[in-house]
């Protein structure tokens, strides 16, 4: 295994990432709303969140069992604090790495094409499978990092904007924390595996983004799933979703790496 | 050091490569000559195992490209017909990740990328970004990361398109010096013809993927060219004498002006006869000029040869 060829183009994938305003708008916007924004405003408006015909008890009393299981003991002004950071938000933190890998795998594949750079890398002494492993860890790793960075600064906004009504640590949770160590790499890796699928089969960055854009459907899937009481995230249900996105990455990298070899990808030039 | 021997590649019913065979020595300079979609780039891709071939063969260092695609690539360098840089890399930048690419020694990196922006005159710009370089720039930072690695082969597509005549002498003069300074084996993919005449030692004319002759540019013209052109200078008053003595030679045209004769249709072998025959009429001879046949006369007689024949001629191998 060549690692400094594989550390070479990591590098170099990400100091081209890091100048491309079209990859880091969206890398930096997004994070900013999901993990400081929306968590400050919900930790500061408390109750007051809840607004509704009938009141806060009415919409507690409607909620899917699990999810009112899970906010007992808690009192009014807690209750749609947890109700939201804790639990609605779960999927949607989920968005973050997956968008984040999906955004740099586009710009890793595609925009290797589209800038013409693919050619002289293909006449280098790299094997496929290096390349391949190396475009991955591109924008796997940052998915990652993304990830982990975004809940530190979840944890601590949350903390920090609903002391007042919490008076205590609430976060994170032991679902929270399957959910960072094993879910969230999983879905960096289905967003690169789609991106990958995707980039094999268009010629630019912005063509493989918005394409790749469908793989936030599942994550949408979810959160309408805690609402509807199809499901309520616990750690065990976290536990067995992580390993349904680990079995879907690994059949999109499988599948993506089929097509990923230098006699593809010079038909493609 | 490098062989093909019947390679074939086919894209679905084209044929990119149709069962050629050509040999390269060490230190040669090697032209693959044809128009676009000859199959030059084709051969390239299949030298380096980037792609295989449908059928027949190809050793370079003696190993084969498909099954030892690294270690052949890490041996040599090419110069792709699109510089293939990153624009948002500064030259320095670029050099560095493909001096890691090819595994150059760590502590000979810096040294060797500060010694090829000096060659290559870029070292006040090697911390520019190359989307900032004109084209010339460009071909010639491309040409530095081939050689990073000190290849001993070197594998050049069209390495002067585009560039303005004054960048492109240089960039001829830079292959010349590789081959004749460095002793590097280079192989160049061109349908300029004046460059390879300069810079080749031997050359291949392909066509549709298939090799039309092989030789070097003087060769393949006195085999090509049969009737070079031949102008002869006589005293004025002895031109008519020797417009005559022209006239006796079958299928030989002449011209006069100004005491000069251009002659075509006379073979060079038959040069000496007509200076004997004129000679032999007294006619004060001044001068007597061969015109020699270009590569790009060979090759234009080549394609219309090959244009014209029902079926593609044959390959011809043309030895010294």
């Amino acid at each position: 295994m060549n690692r400094r060829a594989i550390a070479a183009i990591v590098r170099k994938d990400l100091t081209i990432v890091l100048q491309s305003k079209a990859v880091m708008i969206p890398i930096v916007i997004v994070p900013l709303v999901m993990f400081i924004l929306l968590p400050t405003l919900v930790g500061l408006a408390g109750p007051t969140l809840i607004n509704l015909p009938g009141g806060q008890e009415q919409f507690i009393a409607e909620l899917p069992a699990g999810l009112r299981a899970a906010l007992e003991g808690l009192n009014a002004a807690q209750q749609p604090v947890v109700l939201v950071l804790v639990y609605l938000f779960a999927p949607l933190y989920l968005i973050v790495p997956l968008m984040v890998a999906s955004v740099i795998a586009a710009d890793s594949f595609a925009g290797e094409k589209e800038r013409k750079t693919l050619e002289a890398l293909i006449y280098s002494p790299v094997s496929d499978h290096e390349l391949f492993l190396a475009k991955l860890l591109s924008a796997w790793l940052p998915a990652v990092a993304a990830g982990l960075f975004g809940f530190i600064v979840y944890a601590l906004a949350s903390n920090l904007a609903a002391w007042g009504v919490m008076g205590r640590l609430f976060f994170p949770t032991w679902m929270w924390l399957v959910l960072l160590v094993w879910v969230m790499p999983a879905v960096a890796g289905m967003g690169l595996g789609v991106s990958v699928i995707v980039s094999s089969k268009v010629k630019s960055f912005q063509e493989a983004y918005q394409i790749g854009g469908v793989v936030v459907l599942p994550i949408l899937l979810m959160v309408v799933g805690q609402l509807s009481g199809v499901m309520v995230f616990s750690s065990w249900l976290v536990l067995l979703l992580g390993f349904v996105l680990w079995g879907v990455t690994a059949l999109l990298l499988h599948y993506g790496s089929k097509g990923f070899n230098r006699t593809e990808l010079i038909a493609q030039l | 050091m490098l062989e093909a021997i019947a390679l074939v590649k086919h894209y679905g019913p084209v044929k990119a490569v149709d069962g050629i065979s050509f040999s390269v020595n060490p230190g040669e300079v090697f032209g693959l000559l044809g128009h676009n979609g000859a199959g030059k780039t084709t051969t390239i891709r299949l030298l380096n195992g980037v792609l295989k071939p449908t059928s027949g063969l190809a050793r370079v260092f003696g190993l084969s490209p498909v099954e030892d695609g690294l270690t052949v690539r890490r041996r040599s360098g090419v110069l792709t017909e699109a510089p293939s840089l990153e624009e948002r890399l500064t030259a320095r930048q670029n050099l560095r990740y493909y001096a890691d690419l090819y595994g150059v020694a760590v502590p000979k990196v810096a040294a060797r990328i500060e010694g090829l922006l000096q060659i290559f005159e870029l070292n006040e710009v090697g911390d520019a970004k190359v989307g900032s370089f004109s084209k010339g720039m460009r071909q010639r930072l491309a040409l530095a990361r081939a050689l990073l690695h000190e290849p001993e082969l070197l594998y050049l597509d069209e390495p002067t398109a585009g560039l303005d005549p004054v960048a492109a002498k240089r960039v001829v003069t830079l292959i010349r010096d590789l081959s004749r300074k460095g002793g590097r084996t280079v192989v160049i993919c061109t349908h300029n013809l004046s460059e390879a005449q300069q810079v080749c030692d031997r050359v291949v004319v392909l066509e549709h993927g298939k090799l039309l002759a092989q030789g070097t540019p003087a060769e393949l013209a006195r085999t090509y060219q049969h009737s070079a052109q031949v102008v002869i200078e006589v005293a004025p008053e002895a031109v008519e004498q020797a417009l005559a003595c022209v006239r006796g030679f079958k299928g030989v045209e002449v011209k006069a002006e100004n005491g000069q004769l251009s002659l075509t249709g006379l073979s060079r072998q038959r040069i000496p006869e007509l200076v004997a025959a004129l000679a032999a009429r007294s006619v004060a001879i001044y001068r007597v000029e061969p015109q020699e046949a270009s590569l790009e006369d060979v090759y234009f007689a080549l394609h219309q040869r090959d244009a014209e024949a029902p079926e593609p001629a044959p390959a011809q191998e043309v030895r010294a």
